[in-house]
């Protein structure tokens, strides 16, 4: 299982042809408390780059962004019922959605975690 | 952005407790603390919290001889009651008042909060706190008011440090004993404090008891650092400021007033008061007698969306059967509420409490219905 990262700070941790989704710890302490989730339900098609999900702080909404092109096939309700789990846990019980990639291709574009720390140590 | 921005008195404070900072009214400011908001605003709720409000616009406006009495307050009052529609002259020594400065069309150029002062040798003297972003403009309109027969000093480069919540009072009782017999939106100087001189105010923004306290800047950090001692005060940044006022039913500048709208429209008739409608001598005055008359086509409300999705500002409001009606001017996350929280414009066809709207986010229609303000009660210490 190997994990990727975005320059809108999305993860995603890809497992055959599955890939989980979340945002990093980083965009998660950025956001602060996290109040409401808004998340693609399965059967979705998503397009890398494109908005995919809605995550609200106290203070603003923000875009959450597929990092690939693909298939939701599963999304993660517990956020939806208990928002505070993305900021207690962003990169573990806090995922997003679960992908089916269309091009395995893709992942090659995005940082590996060395690559994302020092891009997050510019912001 | 090359724009230099203002430091409060407080500045070094708030980096050294680790403060996120942005800019807010000209100047760089704490949104929050390490706790973040939702901690910070449930501790102001339950405890007590300390908040930099030094970017406002405190000031003093002072005929050129204090003292004098009752007809001194008249003459300096006439003086602002050029330029808002409340009853300055009849104000109490000691009291203070929320008002707004209107334009000739009865437009809303700002909020503010005007004292007169409880001392028989300070009366011809008043004391106004104006907004931040707008305190330029609202100096001079105050100052061309008073021509040569006032003046108008700044204060604005002093420390103003609110302390809000239920425990304020205890707090304050071991730091500025003089204060804690204050009631809500009354005011006094206290001189010679280990503070040097200052003035205390017993209002706030937050809907809980507090004060707001004006201190020589040179003092201003360690008046801070003793509120901060006390382990019941907690800093807290301008996020959770705002999502406390929102459920207070209070209204944010540029945001929920501009020039756009009346006090009417605003739902702020109490602030027209009796004398100034009798007169009709306030700007305006044609125009907002007028809708106090024969009413306003859009007002102010509190709006409650009923799912979980926040409703922010510019959501466009629909009646339950989708026409538009009107716009959200303030709307977020309500901590204490413990859901979404807005107040926004609606045809006054559709302003009653309980009235089923719809909030058009992200393209889809969410239920939600006009609420009475504020969402949680005052607990103001009258």
């Amino acid at each position: 299982m190997t994990t990727y990262y975005t320059n809108e700070h999305e993860w995603i941790s890809v497992d055959g042809d599955v890939g989980t989704v979340g945002i990093t710890k980083f965009a998660a302490e950025k956001l602060g408390d996290v109040v409401f989730v808004e998340l693609p339900d399965a059967g979705k098609q998503v397009k890398k780059e494109a908005d995919m999900a809605v995550v609200e702080s106290v203070k603003a909404a923000s875009d959450v962004y597929a990092p690939v092109t693909g298939e939701v096939v599963e999304s993660n309700g517990a956020i939806v019922d208990e928002p505070a789990k993305v900021n207690e846990d962003p990169e573990g019980a806090g995922w997003f959605v679960k992908i089916k990639l269309a091009d395995k291709g893709q992942l090659s574009g995005l940082m590996d975690k060395a690559a994302y720390d020092a891009f997050c140590a510019t912001q | 952005m090359s724009e230099v921005l203002k430091k409060t008195p407080l500045h070094a404070l708030h980096l050294r407790l680790a403060a996120r900072m942005a800019e807010f009214g000209g100047y760089d400011m704490p949104i929050q603390y390490a706790d973040g908001i939702m901690t910070e605003h449930k501790w102001t709720r339950t405890e007590a919290g300390l908040f930099d409000v030094s970017h406002m616009g405190p000031s003093f406006l002072s005929l050129p001889q204090l003292g004098g009495g009752d007809d001194a307050h008249r003459k300096v009052s006439a003086l602002v009651e050029k330029l808002v529609p409340s009853d300055i002259a009849g104000l109490a020594p000691g009291k203070v008042q929320l008002t707004v400065l209107l334009n000739e069309d009865g437009g809303i150029i700002d909020d503010l909060m005007i004292g007169r002062p409880p001392r028989e040798d300070q009366q011809g003297g008043l004391y106004i706190v104006v907004n931040a972003g707008t305190k330029e403009n609202d100096f001079a309109l105050i100052q061309k008011a008073a021509g040569s027969e006032a003046q108008l000093h700044r204060a604005d480069d002093r420390a103003l440090i609110a302390i809000q919540g239920p425990k304020a009072e205890q707090v304050i009782e071991g730091i500025l004993p003089e204060a804690v017999g204050l009631t809500f939106m009354t005011f006094k100087q206290i001189k010679d404090t280990p503070y040097g001189n200052v003035i205390a105010t017993r209002c706030g923004y937050t809907g809980e008891d507090g004060f707001e306290i004006l201190v020589p800047a040179e003092h201003g950090e360690a008046f801070a650092n003793r509120l901060l001692e006390d382990h019941r005060v907690k800093p807290i940044g301008l996020g959770a400021r705002d999502s406390l006022r929102l459920e207070a039913g209070l209204c944010l500048y540029g945001h929920d007033l501009d020039t756009g709208k009346t006090p009417v429209e605003a739902s702020l008739n109490w602030m027209i008061s009796k004398p100034r409608r009798e007169r009709a001598d306030f700007p305006g005055a044609q125009k907002i007698l007028g809708q106090l008359k024969d009413g306003v086509g859009a007002k102010r409300v509190g709006i409650r969306p009923l799912g979980r999705a926040p409703a922010r500002e510019g959501t466009e409001v629909q009646s339950a059967d989708g026409q538009t009606i009107g716009v959200v001017t303030s709307g977020g996350f309500g901590p204490t509420v413990n859901g979404p929280v807005a107040q926004g414009y609606v045809q006054t066809a559709f302003a009653k409490a309980g009235t089923p709207l719809k909030l058009i986010v992200r393209g889809k229609a969410l239920e939600a219905e006009v609420a009475t303000l504020p969402f949680v009660p005052a607990r103001y210490k009258r």
